[in-house]
């Protein structure tokens, strides 16, 4: 708490080349994932997984917000809480509207069939 | 509850908080462009979570099969097409131009006024480039594979309004940036901030860091979904 009293952020070089690293090593991860084409449950966990740690170490080393005070953090890392209801709403909209559609119009296939691979959703 | 002369609160993270907004003086402890530029970032992420929200509901809701963007966005050099390639190679770059960015931010705090300039120049150099490769992107699906806003060839019809939407306006994010590093950086070189401290460094590379935040997202949602 102590190097945000001063508003002043100098930190240990090293500290920012291995998060750098890090997130390289992160993104590689993420991409490898689509390469090899997971599928399922375990994709998502891991695109998520990787997604969060990504954005956790940008957030917290390079835009600072570990050595911030926590008038600043509450401040900055609170309201976005509101989105996860506007989130949840919006799923629960797009598979009532999903199921209406599929009753009233039915399901139709993909006009182009040249693609193929994943598309069980 | 006012503590009128705490500067470093006790007794942990609620006194501070307590402290911090309790007191009759400035709540943020840091350089108040600082403060503003979190806000603004703040008002951005709703802007962006909104924009991923409606992308994830016209998805959820399709009744027709939304295309694969790993077969879309896949490149071939010479031989089998990469999957998602053009896509990892532009992550990389923004990841490269926030590393140097976190440094540009250090060496201005030590006061290296010529460091901090080349880093900034860099960091904008990579910004240039990512522009440069979704201008290539939006080109290739736009006049070779035909999207629009309104359809595509794929499948569902919404996936041309939600991809130039989001990332049309991250892209715009980024050109501003771009903009906004340029001219930071000239007036590190030319010492314009030798009197008033190099907090516009750090606040600047809080835009830039959240823009490549906001990519980190994109990606999953976006591209691997």
């Amino acid at each position: 708490m102590s190097a945000s009293d001063t508003g002043h952020q100098e930190h240990p070089l090293s500290i920012y080349l291995w998060i750098w690293i890090l997130l390289f090593v992160l993104s590689t991860f993420s991409y490898l994932v689509d390469y090899y084409q997971l599928q399922g449950a375990l994709r998502w966990n891991l695109i998520i997984i990787f997604m969060m740690l990504k954005a956790g170490f940008i957030v917290a080393i390079f835009m600072h917000m570990t050595w911030e005070r926590i008038a600043l953090i509450s401040a900055i890392l609170v309201p976005p809480l509101c989105l996860l209801v506007l989130i949840i709403l919006m799923s629960i909209e797009g598979k009532y509207t999903k199921f209406q559609r599929a009753t009233y119009f039915g399901l139709e296939e993909a006009p182009v069939v040249e693609h193929h691979g994943k598309k069980a959703h | 509850m006012s503590e009128s002369s705490g500067q470093v609160a006790k007794g942990g993270v609620v006194t501070e908080l307590v402290t911090d907004w309790g007191e009759d003086k400035e709540v943020f402890k840091v350089h108040w462009g600082k403060a503003m530029m979190w806000i603004f970032l703040l008002s951005d992420t709703f802007i962006f979570t909104s924009f991923l929200t409606g992308y994830m509901k016209v998805r959820t809701s399709s009744t027709i099969p939304w295309p694969n963007a790993s077969e879309i966005f896949a490149l071939s050099f010479g031989g089998e097409p990469i999957p998602l390639i053009l896509i990892a190679i532009m992550t990389f770059v923004l990841i490269t131009s926030s590393g140097t960015m976190a440094l540009a931010v250090n060496y201005g705090y030590r006061r290296d006024r010529g460091k901090t300039a080349l880093l900034l120049f860099i960091t904008a150099a990579f910004g240039l480039l990512f522009v440069g490769m979704q201008a290539f992107e939006w080109t290739k699906l736009i006049v070779e594979e035909g999207v629009r806003p309104w359809g595509n060839p794929f499948g569902a019809p919404q996936f041309g309004a939600c991809f130039f939407m989001i990332t049309g306006f991250h892209g715009g994010h980024v050109s501003g940036g771009v903009i906004y590093l340029t001219y930071v950086a000239i007036g590190v070189l030319n010492g314009r901030y030798e009197k008033k401290g190099y907090d516009i460094v750090e606040i600047c590379g809080l835009y830039w860091h959240f823009v490549d935040l906001v990519w980190v997202f994109i990606f999953a949602f976006f591209y691997l979904w």
